[in-house]
């Protein structure tokens, strides 16, 4: 072979590599990439069914419920303005607590119960995981937005 | 007073280190030999101050002098002096701070061991850290800076995240952070020679043992921090592809790339641009870690605050480093020549495809760790990247990788035959099949990724030691086996260690994830419960004091076939100053599997008396996963050791004429 023919064939392996390997990470990436939803998203049907996703909240106080086996466990999430069941088989992170921000990953059931296969709670008293975080904020957000509205609205009324 | 000591001394430091990044430089350039000559005692200077702020840091952490915010925010009276030492680099401000003591610590290392080397090529390497040092220092002066007072001074610090206090905090990070500098002095060596436009084998051979203790150090980092999170974290995971560990992981692979890469410089004078490209990528990616870990983006644990001046600041400072570099390289890169031919099939072209594959599955990694913050940044919703991504991705390229690796050291430099590859290896192709298809029946039911996986880790190790003995037959004229065994170079057992690291490293990630048992389980006192061949009989929970907390601590007995193995003690801790919770797993390590018992929480919260959730694990063969890390250190170790790096650097020493004399003819 001329060194012409060997540079040649030199680039095309590294390309077929180059090929194989991007065909590789698209579909692994279509398929792993797993989506965020907030309570209130989920409650308006944005979720994908059978899929597995994300959510995000606070655990409601009081709502952890533990079944007779020890390890089965149901509780809350809540955006503060919509609520969702979550079931869980496991043991919970350290830092899982009544009223504080919880990440768990999973399906949605039929029942409407979030089968969750991983709960996540950071390390840090103070942390709030920034997913929780915006489930939350957005959810304020649009309290205020519709308390304005209902303002602008009585104080059209009024007028 | 002290930390005022400890200020001062990073401004001068500062100084210093401006002078150091310029007028080295230049003088290399324009051929003054006073600015030149200031390199070293630059060098040297930077690192004594460094050393004091470093020691003001640390006398204000034993002290608990809490009028200095940072240890107000990361110490407590209660917190024991070895903890109190290590929260030195238990934060964002005092963990840059161990930066750059590091890259002046490699300066120092450069400069001192550097006599060798032409003083142009001195004060250029010298000359490139002392900017990377400016900038570093820069960025603690205006945006994290430890000695910050707090008036009044608080009466209590707020402590340690209970995390960190353990001794793997002591060593986990100055490795990590040994390696991830380390490859500065690649880095500057790259510059240098493009700046210089000399970039030979005798480069290569200056700059192969620094890259490769670097190498040698990020690996020990990385198993250290895998280690710690398997044992603290009380989930028995050793790896989560969390983007702060890929952020390790990154310049890792590219510094596996790097240290082949020039090996090929070296022997043969090829891939010269590719090499420096990888220096330079190797650096731009541990920049990019810290910034990743350091600024805050990804909220984790290794994120201790969050403030976007620090993060802008890192991004200009890595846009420059990288943009400076390319643009560089783009510009005396065509200087600089391709090197030596060689053929379609030779050991060249073999380990241009293994480095090709290890920059592809480093840009895989890359992507899965970016993308999300891009979507975040981009406000087009949250997601992420789950580790099952990754598996698919990396082991497939991993694979051919792994298997090219026994097929390389067999091959001949230039120009190899198939024919006569395939004659020299098919015993020890055979052997691992052989291995590969039976071993695992014996552990339980075959998969055939796991005899996969098991046949290219034997294969590994068999073509080692068939091209050791190939080896010491053709050099052997005569003499005694052993005695022919022992005069090859130290380099050369070297890089069959670090390949022996990575079959025993293989083995352990096979088995642990093929065959490893775990439950959760609610179990009174009195309760057993069997996983993997033992059993586990919980005698209830006592509860106990420590130096800063106070823990539940399980008692636990391990049976085997009936039979008392050792008792068990898994604790929950709760931390007084911080009142976090903490798992402390109760471990059994054995040479071929681990058995792991952790508490999680009390059924009834009232009564932690009564019956808990627990988890045990078994884990086959889990601490050969850094063992083999182990093995790789070892070998880089004695790679490094070799005799030809000092009796060659000595033979190179009336090489100065020669680059000066170069130096005018591009002047």
């Amino acid at each position: 072979m001329k060194p012409r023919h060997k540079r040649i064939a030199l680039i095309l392996a590294g390309l077929a590599i180059l090929a194989i390997a991007a065909t590789l990470v698209l579909n692994a990436f279509q398929s792993n990439l797993v989506f965020f939803f907030s309570p209130t998203q989920v409650a308006a049907g944005e979720a994908p069914k059978g899929r597995s996703f994300r959510i995000g909240g606070m655990v409601r106080e009081g709502s952890l419920q533990r079944q007779a086996d020890g390890v089965t466990l149901r509780f809350v999430v809540t955006d503060t303005d919509k609520d969702m069941t979550v079931a869980y088989k496991g043991i919970l992170p350290d830092l899982f607590r009544e009223g504080k921000g919880v990440v768990a990953q999973g399906k949605l059931g039929d029942d409407g119960v979030f089968a969750a296969t991983e709960v996540l709670a950071k390390h840090d008293e103070n942390y709030m995981p920034p997913e929780a975080a915006k489930a939350v904020g957005d959810a304020h957000e649009r309290a205020a937005a519709n308390q304005a509205s209902a303002q602008a609205a009585a104080r059209t009324l009024k007028q | 007073m002290i930390p005022e000591v400890g200020n001062f001394a990073l401004v001068l430091a500062l100084c210093v280190a401006l002078t150091q990044g310029t007028l080295p430089l230049l003088g290399a350039h324009l051929n003054r030999q006073q600015w030149v000559a200031l390199a070293r005692p630059a060098a040297v200077a930077q690192a004594l101050l460094l050393a004091i702020a470093f020691g003001c840091l640390t006398t204000a952490f034993v002290q608990n002098d809490f009028s200095v915010v940072y240890v107000a925010q990361h110490s407590n009276t209660l917190l024991p002096l070895q903890y109190r030492v290590a929260a030195v680099w238990g934060g964002h401000e005092g963990s840059l701070l161990l930066w750059v003591v590091m890259l002046v610590l490699w300066t120092l290392a450069v400069a001192l061991r550097s006599t060798q080397l032409p003083e142009a090529m001195v004060a250029r390497v010298l000359g490139v850290l002392g900017l990377v040092s400016a900038g570093f220092l820069l960025f603690i002066l205006f945006t994290s800076n430890p000695f910050e007072r707090l008036l009044p001074g608080a009466a209590e610090g707020r402590d340690l995240n209970p995390l960190l206090q353990d001794p793997g905090l002591i060593i986990h990070p100055p490795m990590l952070y040994m390696g991830y500098v380390g490859f500065s002095v690649a880095f500057a060596f790259a510059i240098a020679a493009l700046l210089s436009g000399q970039l030979d084998a005798a480069w290569a051979r200056w700059s192969r043992p620094w890259t490769t203790a670097a190498w040698v150090f990020l690996t020990i980092g990385i198993a250290l921090g895998s280690w710690w999170a398997y044992y603290e974290l009380g989930w028995g995971g050793w790896w989560f592809w969390d983007p702060v560990e890929n952020a390790s992981f990154m310049p890792w692979l590219i510094g596996t790339a790097l240290v082949h890469s020039l090996a090929v410089t070296e022997k043969r004078g090829s891939f010269k641009n590719w090499t420096v490209l990888l220096a330079i990528s190797a650096f731009s990616l541990s920049l990019l870690g810290t910034f990743l870990v350091r600024s805050g983006v990804l909220t984790s644990v290794h994120a201790f605050a969050t403030d976007p001046r620090r993060g802008i600041f890192i991004l200009v400072f890595l846009g420059t480093v990288i943009g400076s570099s390319l643009a560089l390289f783009a510009w005396r890169a065509p200087k600089v020549g391709l090197g030596g031919r060689f053929g379609l099939l030779s050991r060249e072209s073999l380990l241009l495809t293994n480095n090709v594959l290890l920059v592809v599955a480093c840009a895989s990694v890359l992507l899965g760790t970016l993308y999300p913050l891009l979507i975040d940044a981009l406000g087009a919703g949250k997601l992420s990247v789950g580790p099952p991504y990754f598996d698919a991705v990396f082991v497939p390229l991993m694979l051919p990788a792994v298997f090219l690796m026994g097929v390389a050291p067999c091959a001949r430099w230039k120009h190899a035959s198939v024919r006569e590859l395939a004659r020299t290896l098919r015993w020890a192709f055979v052997a691992a099949a052989v291995v590969g298809v039976g071993a695992p029946f014996l552990f339980g039911e075959w998969k055939p990724l796991v005899a996969l996986s098991l046949l290219l880790a034997a294969w590994i190790v068999f073509s080692a030691l068939l091209n050791l003995f190939e080896r010491v037959q053709s050099t052997r004229a005569g003499q005694p086996f052993l005695a022919a065994v022992r005069r090859q170079p130290r380099s050369f057992f070297g890089m069959h260690l670090a390949h022996v690291g990575i079959s025993v490293f293989i083995v352990g990630v096979t088995m642990v994830g093929a065959y490893q048992a775990e439950k959760d389980v609610k179990m009174e006192p009195g309760d057993t419960v069997s996983v993997g061949g033992y059993s586990f009989r919980f005698n209830g929970v006592r509860e106990e004091k420590g130096p800063n907390y106070r823990a539940l601590v399980g008692d636990i007995d391990l049976l085997k076939n009936g039979a008392a193995v050792r008792k068990m003690f898994p604790e929950k801790r709760f931390y007084v100053a911080s009142s976090m919770p903490m798992t402390e797993a109760a471990i059994d390590t054995g040479f071929l599997r681990d058995v792991y018992v952790s508490l999680g929480e009390p059924i009834d919260k009232a009564r932690p008396d009564a019956a808990w959730a627990v988890r045990v694990y078994y884990k086959p063969f889990v601490d050969w996963i850094w063992g083999g890390c182990v093995l790789m250190a070892m070998g880089g170790l004695l790679a490094i050791s070799d005799r030809r790096y000092r009796i060659k650097a000595r033979s190179a020493a009336p090489a100065p004429a020669v680059t000066t004399a170069s130096l005018a003819q591009n002047a």
